[in-house]
């Protein structure tokens, strides 16, 4: 600990509440409190909390709360508290900074300046609870040549598709940044919602070959876990180039996390931090991206799509234009705004560009080419909510990876101590004491919650709108408008300002 | 007959359990009254086995056994089995030998606050309740009541 760092968040506990049943101490991985004999009461020490707010949920008589330490430095617009520490830090540690969970700084969140249209008088609104609503999505490429055989009847030539029941899938948290449990609960909701859970870098721990119809497995730079069940297993196979947490580096898993589970699944020693390379050493070009493709595709007889992950970055509509065109099926943006289990600070913090601006450029992009039908869109990085998803699919996308968000109906409170692997939720954590924290029976059921109701939720937003299928609505820009936005975000964005008519 | 279970890879040590089987006996409207007063005045019938630091937890609390040893035991006719296979105490007739305490497998009988009776978990059907309290509060669903 750095003396020079006073603790940001403070315990206060109720004394009149308070019934010293020790919960709080039973349940905090970070040591914050504990029962004093001398005193026969409960102490915390502050210092070391890292407002995850397990405390707070466990406690029977809701006697603790967690508040911003008042305790400040003298007042500075130009060096915020924040940047003081982070000097402080480094000073004391000499290393990069590591943080954890999405990037937390206060840029505009697009979504957040869109509204979304209605019907009204002329074109009447649809009722999903009365008419038939759909949010059926097929991934993979479209672009095929009608064929009729010799009789006239048409041949069947469609690549391989990926079938959704709502436009959502979980995105890429692999075994090893993430618990077994936490797995388990994303797998067996993916299974029974109709959708897809993604292995991140991680490899599939044997466990879960059970729910491979609902698996998408990634192969990374560092090709932990690659081999040829694993691929055979899968629904689909994601190459994943970029993350929107940290574009241009690689996967970082701390050594700590690293299990014997982990470091069998990963085939990885155990103990050692796994650094995923930055690139993958053997693409250097968009003909180098067609060869691993063709030779994942070749490996796995033609049988699944192949989805190529990027983290947006400020060309990239040109890069999903060269993707395209390398034989993906489906192209993964993942917004600077994605989470991570580990990433350097300044990296999440300051690299790569909104999701939003991504979407809208490389659908532009990929209409002006004529190949938006030989790829599917999948975006991702801090979506939301349910109308955050409807605003992406207007704007272009195909789908939408939820990663955060699934995260936090599994209890993450958004404490970015990811890194660290004392997780007191049971969800970024190998600690075998705390895993045990998240049952999967809770965290799949409260999934499945979640996606349903943002199921219906979408269909409210659509039947508003007068539209019954999802298809109907992607790329519909014009049910999109801004609020607040200049004449150049508006222009990316493809929308019109709220005011303005068609 | 449903009885109380608990699955030892859910069981996460909070001792939560002790605590709301305490308040659902205590007869008190608010928890935070059992301060100072839990262990002494009010003493839980469950009880999480594990260390502090132990990997491994597990709420015990009486299984209702078959042949209860505790029901053959006891010299005052205290003890009893209900038709549907509940082991019942009658704190009237209990004369706290703690015979039971002595022979009970599982230490899930513990002589009352008052040291005047044993005690024992009775599904919360003796108190304003009505299910089992460790049941419904349990975060992890470890502790679950049903038909096996």
């Amino acid at each position: 600990m750095d003396i020079f760092i006073p603790s940001e968040y403070e315990v206060v506990r109720n004394p009149d509440l308070c019934i010293g049943c020790r919960v709080c101490e039973r349940q905090c991985s970070n040591e914050v409190h504990k029962f004093d004999k001398d005193l026969n009461k409960m102490i915390a020490d502050s210092r070391k909390c890292v407002n995850c707010h397990r405390c707070v949920c466990l406690c029977p008589t809701g006697a603790i709360k967690i508040v911003k330490n008042p305790d400040t430095y003298r007042l500075n617009s130009n060096w915020p508290q924040q940047t003081m520490n982070e000097v402080y830090r480094q000073a004391n540690s000499g290393g990069v900074l590591l943080s954890s969970m999405g990037n937390p700084n206060d840029y505009p969140v697009y979504f957040n300046k869109i509204l979304v249209n209605a019907s009204q008088v002329t074109n009447p609104p649809i009722d999903p609870l009365r008419e038939p609503m759909e949010t059926v999505v097929y991934l993979g490429k479209k672009d095929v040549e009608l064929k009729r055989d010799i009789n006239g009847k048409l041949v069947d030539n469609l690549p391989p598709q990926l079938k959704l029941s709502v436009p959502i899938m979980f995105s890429a948290m692999s075994y090893g940044s993430i618990s077994y449990n936490a797995h388990e609960a994303l797998a067996r909701a993916a299974e029974e919602l109709g959708i897809y859970y993604n292995t991140g870098e991680g490899g599939l721990h044997r466990d879960f070959y059970k729910y491979s119809k609902n698996t998408i497995v990634q192969v990374a730079s560092g090709r932990f876990g690659v081999h040829a069940d694993y691929l055979a297993a899968a629904a689909a196979i994601e190459i994943k180039m970029g993350q929107g947490a940290k574009p241009g580096i690689g996967g970082h898993l701390p050594g700590m996390k690293i299990s014997d589970e982990v470091s069998k699944t990963r085939m990885i020693p155990k103990g050692i931090d796994a650094i995923s390379p930055a690139p993958h050493h053997d693409i250097y070009s968009i003909e180098d991206l067609r060869q691993l493709i063709y030779t994942l595709k070749e490996a796995t007889a033609y049988s699944k799509p192949v989805i190529v992950k990027v983290a947006a970055v400020h060309n990239v509509a040109a890069i999903a234009s060269g993707i395209a065109r390398s034989g993906a099926d489906i192209i993964a943006i993942d917004g600077f705004r994605g989470g991570t289990g580990a990433a350097p600070t300044r990296i999440r913090d300051n690299v790569g560009i909104p999701i939003e601006l991504a979407l809208a450029q490389v659908d532009e992009r990929l209409r002006q080419e004529g190949i938006r039908d030989s790829v599917s869109v999948v975006v991702a990085g801090s979506i939301h909510s349910s109308a955050d998803v409807v605003k992406a699919i207007a704007l272009g996308a195909d789908a939408c990876y939820i990663g955060t968000a699934a995260l936090l109906a599994l209890g993450c409170h958004l404490c970015r101590s990811c890194h660290t692997g004392k997780c007191n939720w049971g969800i970024a954590t190998q600690r075998a004491d705390l895993v045990k924290r998240l049952n999967p029976d809770i965290g799949y059921k409260r999934l499945v919650n979640m996606i349903t109701a943002w199921g219906h939720e979408i269909q409210e937003m659509m039947g508003g709108m007068g539209i019954n299928s999802i298809e109907a609505l992607r790329g519909n820009r014009l049910m999109l408008r801004g609020v607040g936005l200049n004449e150049t975000e508006l222009k990316i964005l493809g929308i019109h300002h709220a005011g303005e008519s068609m | 007959m449903k009885r109380i279970y608990v699955n030892e890879d859910r069981c996460i040590g909070c001792h939560l359990c002790e605590w709301e089987c305490a308040f659902a006996n205590s007869g008190l409207d608010k928890m935070f009254k059992l301060k100072g007063r839990f262990g002494s005045e009010f003493v839980p019938r469950i009880q999480v086995e594990g260390g502090e630091k132990s990997d491994i937890n597990f709420a015990v609390n009486c299984r209702h056994c078959t042949g209860a040893v505790c029901v053959q035991s006891c010299i005052a006719g205290a003890l009893s089995k209900t038709d549907e296979g509940m082991v019942v105490i009658d704190r009237e007739k209990c004369v706290g030998c703690f015979t039971c305490v002595l022979v009970c497998p599982f230490g899930a009988i513990m002589p009352a606050a008052d040291g005047k009776a044993a005690q024992k978990c009775m599904l919360c059907t003796d108190n304003s309740v009505g299910e089992p309290n460790c049941v419904k509060y349990c975060p992890n669903d470890a502790i679950v009541y049903e038909e096996r």
